[in-house]
């Protein structure tokens, strides 16, 4: 069958991306946030996932008004990177796994998470950043990604509770497919950033690390926490993290099964607005 | 009966719900169009002409004329469509942001890098914290830019 076997958290920021992109990743700036992330290149060599179930939100580029999805998983064979206005980031085309990605709506449909199921849509940095991150530059990623995108962008947006649960959900429905597959599942965004308003660049650093201590120790609490909470204390882009629930709520001992081994914690201060956090929780076998 | 929203008491932050999205529609929808390079040029080649096409306010097509940040957020922005505008103006995130304070660039990126701006008093309207409506604009050239 297939198993969830891992978890990987992580910012997204735009401008690591495009500091990746231009060759800048060792500037003195830039350094130290690559530098998080060397141990989970290693790591994920070793690993060779089939899969990566990747938690996103889409920033106002597959989706505009026409129409906002709360939960949009990817069932399509490829997606292109986005023009998000700076030109597309040159980066691979994603490939998708469309059977695994299918089973999984259909399962999760019907455990009542109500997807929107999107066959056609191009992925921006919220999704290539964090593919960048721990593959670097390579020819063609090394995996299938399956793109399940998250409305935080108009409020409200799902809450941390229904989030969780929702990762519940998803375990169940990858353990459910007949086919050997090493999937993994990545909650990404955050985390304390505001991008508006006189309030710009708010970040939090306690805030953010009791939620990396919460997330990995006490995710049902934490799970807990209302919106304004994050949007108070984390900054209004703060509000992405309740997308690491996600990926938290799919993991083994959220079923009862043993605590998962934290193989990486990492934070740093500042990416261009923002606090880079990443954390990486192996399931045990 | 009212709806339940409970950020109407944060300081310098505006909350893009449904009622900002109502209000916003062709603001960020002008901005969607920006995510092509055709579009792109014909914007900056007359900016006027290319708002025009829309159904946008005149207040809208000015706060985008002037690059008021805040004041495009005010009538229905969202920072993420808003930024369609400083991408083909060419400007990163950070500057974006930054012009939303009234701090200088370099004013804002020194903040940043001092750990960003403190939570402390920028928790709720009535406190003392920098980003408090009492305190704007903030930098040293108080918003002349």
């Amino acid at each position: 069958m297939a198993r969830i076997t891992a978890s990987v958290y992580t910012s997204h920021v735009p401008a690591i991306g495009a500091a990746l992109d231009l060759g800048k990743s060792q500037e003195p700036y830039w350094q130290p946030v690559f530098a998080g992330y060397d141990y989970g290149k290693q790591w994920i060599k070793e690993q060779k996932p089939d899969v990566i179930f990747l938690v996103y939100n889409d920033h106002a580029t597959a989706f505009s008004l026409d129409f906002i999805p709360t939960f949009a998983i990817g069932t399509g064979a490829e997606y292109q990177p986005a023009d998000e206005g700076w030109g597309p980031r040159p980066v691979p085309k994603v490939m998708g796994h469309p059977q695994l990605a299918a089973h999984i709506a259909q399962s999760v449909i019907q455990d009542d998470f109500d997807l929107t199921i999107v066959n056609k849509m191009d992925v921006d940095h919220g999704l290539t950043v964090p593919l960048s991150l721990m593959f670097g530059q390579p020819e063609a990623w090394p995996c299938a990604v399956i793109p399940f995108a998250v409305n935080v962008v108009q409020y409200p947006v799902p809450s941390g509770r229904r989030c969780f649960q929702l990762g519940q959900a998803i375990r169940r429905a990858v353990e459910s497919f007949d086919g050997d597959l090493n999937v993994q599942i990545w909650g990404t965004g955050g985390m304390s950033h505001q991008l508006q308003g006189p309030r710009a660049g708010l970040i939090n650093k306690e805030w953010d690390n009791a939620f990396l201590d919460r997330l990995i120790a006490d995710p049902a609490d934490l799970a807990q926490m209302p919106h304004i909470d994050y949007v108070r204390e984390a900054g209004s882009e703060g509000i992405e993290l309740v997308m690491w629930l996600i990926a938290r709520g799919a993991m083994s001992d959220v079923a009862g099964g043993p605590a998962p081994e934290l193989k990486q914690r990492f934070y740093h201060v500042p990416a261009s607005n923002t606090a880079v956090g990443h954390l990486i929780l192996e399931n045990k076998q | 009966m009212a709806l339940n929203k409970p950020y109407l008491d944060l300081p310098g932050t505006t909350i893009f719900d449904a009622e900002q999205s109502r209000k916003g529609y062709w603001l960020n929808q002008f901005c969607m169009s920006l995510m092509t390079a055709d579009n792109r040029a014909r914007f900056k080649a007359d900016e006027r002409g290319y708002l025009d096409e829309w159904a946008m306010s005149e207040e809208q097509k000015q706060a985008v004329l002037d690059r008021d940040l805040n004041r495009c957020i005010a009538l229905g922005g969202n920072i993420y469509f808003l930024a369609k505008i400083g991408a083909t103006d060419g400007k990163s995130f950070q500057q974006m942001a930054g012009s939303m304070t009234g701090m200088s660039e370099e004013e804002y990126r020194d903040m940043m890098l001092g750990g960003g701006r403190s939570a402390e008093g920028n928790r709720y309207l009535g406190e003392d914290g920098d980003a408090q409506p009492q305190h704007q604009p903030q930098g040293k050239s108080k918003g002349s830019n």
